[in-house]
């Protein structure tokens, strides 16, 4: 098992066909490399967010590319662009349709806190409306520094006691 | 004589009540609000002006008489050139102007926003209903008293409110509005940076 994290440890010698872990360890090992992102891209940081997708950046690298266009199927929201009040209701219906467990990245200045959109319409922040985990600073920010958000949430993911929450849930 | 501006002329002896109106760029003409669809299809149908380009409104302020003035920018794609018309509102709370959605089908989104923006009423539109801001928003936002940050509103979705109490808020602006300093000068003094730098958000505007 060639992994970064000493959770598993295995040796065929002494334990055959069976690996010892946590739970927790298996689940959130799980859950942080095939993230599916719900991609909603309201403006021009969606334009990042699709050259996070393509080749050159390749989010495919953190399991992250499969982008749903169905909330049903994505576990994290990435919140790039502007939120209008007119869209903040319509963003919220879709976070509430994600199946647990699910997460937010607020992409960009303006997913933050509003941005440079000090206006009449504009949400000034995505957090008032969903729960946000990561934001990422930048108008837009670059690819890199959104794979960076993609790397801190998996960071955060696998603190999560996943195994407890299961049974409570 | 440009064809815009023999356009203008040959109208004006046909409307007398058309009067010329000043302007910095395209000939340009007041028009008053019974004449209005007269006007725009004798230069749809005789002068070649088959284009909408735009449709506006420009709000006078409070106070001012007539308050709101509608503005269309139409253009001749045979014999190139614009024309601009301004049309005075009936009425300066409740304004309203003829609808000009039979003449060019383009008017309906451009009237629904300056319906949207102004509160303009555009009598005989076939769906006069707003196009940026939500069903029920109780502001019109371009007009002079409205403030830029807004206003506190409550947002439609009463399920989405209740879950989450969110709602439209002024927004917080900081020492704005935000703006580049005009004049030559080097590309980092020339950020956009807020009007009043005494206050922001971590620190109260002094008294
Ligand atoms: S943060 Fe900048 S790039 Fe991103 S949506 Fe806002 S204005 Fe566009």
């Amino acid at each position: 098992m060639v992994t970064a994290n000493n959770e598993l440890a295995y040796n065929s010698k002494i334990e055959g066909d069976v690996i010892v872990t946590r739970a927790d360890a298996v689940i959130n090992w799980i859950r942080t490399n095939s993230m599916w992102p719900m991609p909603m891209g309201l403006a021009c940081c969606a334009i990042e967010l699709m050259a996070t997708a393509s080749s050159r950046f390749d989010i495919a690298r953190f399991g992250a590319e499969v982008m749903r266009f169905s909330p049903r199927q994505s576990d994290c929201m990435i919140v790039a662009g502007t939120v209008t009040y007119k869209m903040a209701t319509a963003v919220r219906r879709i976070y509430d349709q994600m199946a647990e467990p699910k997460w937010v990245i607020a992409m960009g200045a303006c997913a933050s806190s509003g941005g440079m959109y000090r206006s009449y319409a504009t949400l000034q922040g995505v957090d008032r409306i969903v729960p946000v985990d990561v934001y990422v600073s930048g108008c837009p920010p670059r690819p890199e520094a959104l794979l960076d958000a993609l790397m801190r949430l998996q960071t955060k993911v696998k603190r999560e006691r996943s195994a407890e929450k299961l049974l409570s849930a | 004589m440009s064809a815009p501006a023999a356009a203008l002329t040959a109208l004006r002896e046909k409307f007398p009540r058309v009067t010329e109106r000043a302007s910095a760029d395209h000939p340009a003409a007041d028009v008053p609000a019974e004449e209005l669809l007269a006007v725009l299809r004798c230069l749809r149908d005789e002068h070649g002006y088959d284009l909408l380009a735009d449709l506006t409104a420009v709000d006078w302020a409070e106070g001012a008489s007539p308050r709101f003035t509608v503005i269309y920018h139409l253009l001749s794609t045979a014999t190139p050139g614009y024309l601009r018309l301004a049309t005075a509102c009936a009425g300066d709370t409740e304004p309203a102007a003829p609808s000009v959605t039979g003449l060019w089908p383009a008017a309906n989104w451009h009237e629904r926003e300056a319906y949207d923006m102004f509160g303009i009423r555009f009598t005989g539109h076939p769906d006069l209903r707003r196009i940026l801001m939500w069903d029920g928003y109780p502001h019109h936002p371009l007009r002079k008293e409205f403030p830029l940050a807004g206003v506190e509103t409550p947002l439609p979705d009463p399920e989405i409110v209740a879950e989450t109490g969110a709602k439209a808020i002024a927004a917080p602006m900081a020492g704005g509005p935000f703006v580049a300093s005009p004049g030559e000068m080097k590309m980092t003094e020339a950020e956009p940076r807020a009007k009043d730098e005494s206050w922001n958000e971590a620190k109260d505007k002094p008294e």
